[in-house]
């Protein structure tokens, strides 16, 4: 444009024949010059750092990238989705993302696979706590058929969620390659439906179960005694016990606080329908998986007590009656309030088999 | 093997959003959802600024990372895409991503999601047939050898999508003819939020 007006000058006709066309021209091309000059002052413009900053669109600050960074939106920021409350960039999914798949996933299976190792190292060196002395024959009322059903319900969902759950965390590097997509697509489907309709009612029975056993969970005294004993669980002597333990006033506490911990997360994370952001559920998310986890390595210790690990406990659960001897060696306290009621088996038999079914007032404590 | 990259230009977006709709169109998107959105920071505001986002294929992605049934995967032009019959709708790939980029077409009780969709890059996903392809996912352009429909369309250019080098290459070319320091991002002189175009351009 530049060299185009510079020359175009000197071909400007000067001979009077075309005064007039020269005129015309000479003015045409002063008119080209001066409209030059803007586009050149428009081309300097654009090379020129400075000149481009005063017209280039305003920019964001940095002080609006670190507000973008940390999450947060202000009022005058618009989003074109229609049910969108994101923000630009979620920072926090990267923090959910290396607490799950770094921290919680492998030391939640170092908890889980060390539990099971623990106890059949324990299993194998120092076995099965038998009774101490041979049964007496004569049985003791404990758990009532609701308690006993109660307990069956909540152990058989626990299970269920907990199994459910694991794959949910872990079952992608295990059975996808075992089983192919087939198999895995209704595997993990199957998983999160159980897990996300059968949850609800876990917390729901689980509370009521709470509820009804609280009264033999206070803790007591002699609780701290079990506790400094190691609940006699190696050795021979049986520290003093009521009608429930520490150890199992324990799994009654921890159940119900990080229980309920477990069950409140769960409920966050299964209605997304009342809205709740999608911060709120990563934090539900961490909680819930660390709770639940620690939950599962420690009622695979109760698994264990409650049925090989010592002898007489199951039955107590499954039929609702004790032997003498084992009310004696596990539960001395309770055993001294309860030992007048005893039955023999002959008189188990006759009230099982009469219907007339089992004392309503179940257990004095 | 190429690398396929969205890039928005936020000095150019207009918040038109001709790629909402571009998208919507080209994939025929469930009602509900809409995989491009355009988010407008300090509108009204003389610093107002647009910038189109969807998913942004990242090489690490963090659905990946975190999806229990690991239905994504990533094909050989580096587009992260999902499997739908594998997909359970738990939803732990929108708490991970960065850009909001899966939606769900429920947000019901006990979890009910549905199945997650979000932006192919116009790649389409796993499928039987063309037609199962174009009802799950939306158009597969790609195989055409078309770009995606919201660059294609994007009235000035403001996004850009291609292998990386090439986008790389044409917003380092805007960077040098802007001619400052941020010329991607902001003309605060003392910004040092992103420099990374500008040292490109001057190592380029």
């Amino acid at each position: 444009m530049n060299l185009l007006t510079v020359q175009a000058p000197g071909r400007v006709p000067h001979s009077g024949r075309g005064l007039a066309l020269g005129i015309w021209r000479f003015m045409l091309v002063a008119l080209v010059l001066v409209l030059s000059l803007g586009f050149t002052h428009v081309a300097v413009a654009q090379a020129d750092p400075d000149r481009e900053m005063t017209t280039a669109a305003p920019g964001i600050t940095a002080d609006q990238w670190r507000q973008v960074r940390s999450g947060e939106t202000g009022p005058n920021y618009r989003d074109s989705r229609a049910d969108s409350n994101y923000n630009l960039i979620n920072s926090s999914g990267e923090t959910w993302r290396q607490i799950r798949n770094r921290w919680v996933s492998p030391f939640g299976l170092i908890a889980v696979f060390g539990m099971v190792a623990i106890i059949t190292l324990f299993y194998l060196i120092i076995g099965r706590k038998k009774l101490g002395e041979p049964r007496t024959g004569r049985k003791l009322f404990r758990w009532s058929l609701l308690i006993r059903s109660l307990h069956w319900t909540v152990a058989t969902l626990f299970i269920t969620l907990a199994l459910t759950g694991l794959n949910l965390l872990f079952g992608k590097f295990v059975f996808r390659g075992l089983f192919g997509d087939a198999v895995w697509g209704w595997m993990i489907s199957a998983s999160k439906v159980l897990h996300n309709y059968l949850g609800p009612i876990f917390g729901v029975l689980l509370v009521i179960l709470l509820i009804s056993l609280i009264k033999d969970n206070i803790p007591k005294k002699h609780d701290l005694q079990w506790f400094k004993k190691g609940g006699g669980l190696v050795g021979k002597g049986h520290p003093d016990a009521g009608f429930a333990n520490g150890g199992e006033k324990a799994w009654y506490w921890l159940l119900a606080t990080a229980g309920i911990v477990v069950i409140a997360s769960g409920f966050v994370l299964d209605f997304p329908n009342y809205g709740q952001s999608r911060d709120t559920m990563q934090w539900a998310n961490i909680i819930h998986a660390v709770g639940a986890l620690g939950l599962t390595a420690v009622a695979l210790g109760h698994i264990y007590i409650g049925t090989v690990g010592t002898e007489g406990s199951l039955e107590a659960m499954t039929t609702g009656y004790v032997d003498e001897t084992w009310a004696k060696e596990h539960h001395n306290l309770w055993y001294e309030e309860v030992k007048d009621q005893a039955i023999s088996e002959e008189e188990l038999a006759a009230r099982k088999a009469g219907g007339s079914g089992e004392p309503s007032a179940a257990k004095p404590s | 093997m190429a690398q396929m990259k969205f890039m928005c230009d936020a000095e150019r977006c207009i918040e038109c959003n001709g790629c909402v709709t571009a998208c919507k169109n080209a994939n025929d998107v469930e009602w509900g959802i809409q995989r491009r959105r355009v988010v407008t920071l300090n509108d009204g505001e003389a610093n107002e600024m647009s910038i189109s986002v969807a998913c942004m294929h990242c090489d690490d992605a963090p659905c990946m990372a975190v999806c229990p049934t690991d239905c994504f995967y990533k094909t050989d032009d580096g587009i992260v895409l999902h499997d739908k019959d594998l997909c359970i709708g738990c939803g732990y790939c929108l708490y991970a991503c960065p850009f909001g980029a899966p939606q769900f077409p429920q947000q019901d009780a006990f979890g009910e999601r549905g199945k997650m969709d979000k932006c192919t890059f116009c790649a389409g996903g796993p499928a039987e047939s063309k037609e199962e392809e174009y009802q799950k996912y939306g158009s597969n352009r790609i195989a055409e050898g078309k770009l995606p429909l919201c660059a294609e369309m994007c009235s000035t250019k403001a996004l850009l999508a291609g292998d990386a080098q090439d986008v790389a290459d044409i917003f380092r070319q805007r960077v040098v003819h802007r001619g400052h320091k941020d010329g991607g991002w902001s003309n605060n002189p003392q910004a040092s939020a992103d420099n990374l175009a500008y040292d490109a351009a001057h190592k380029g």
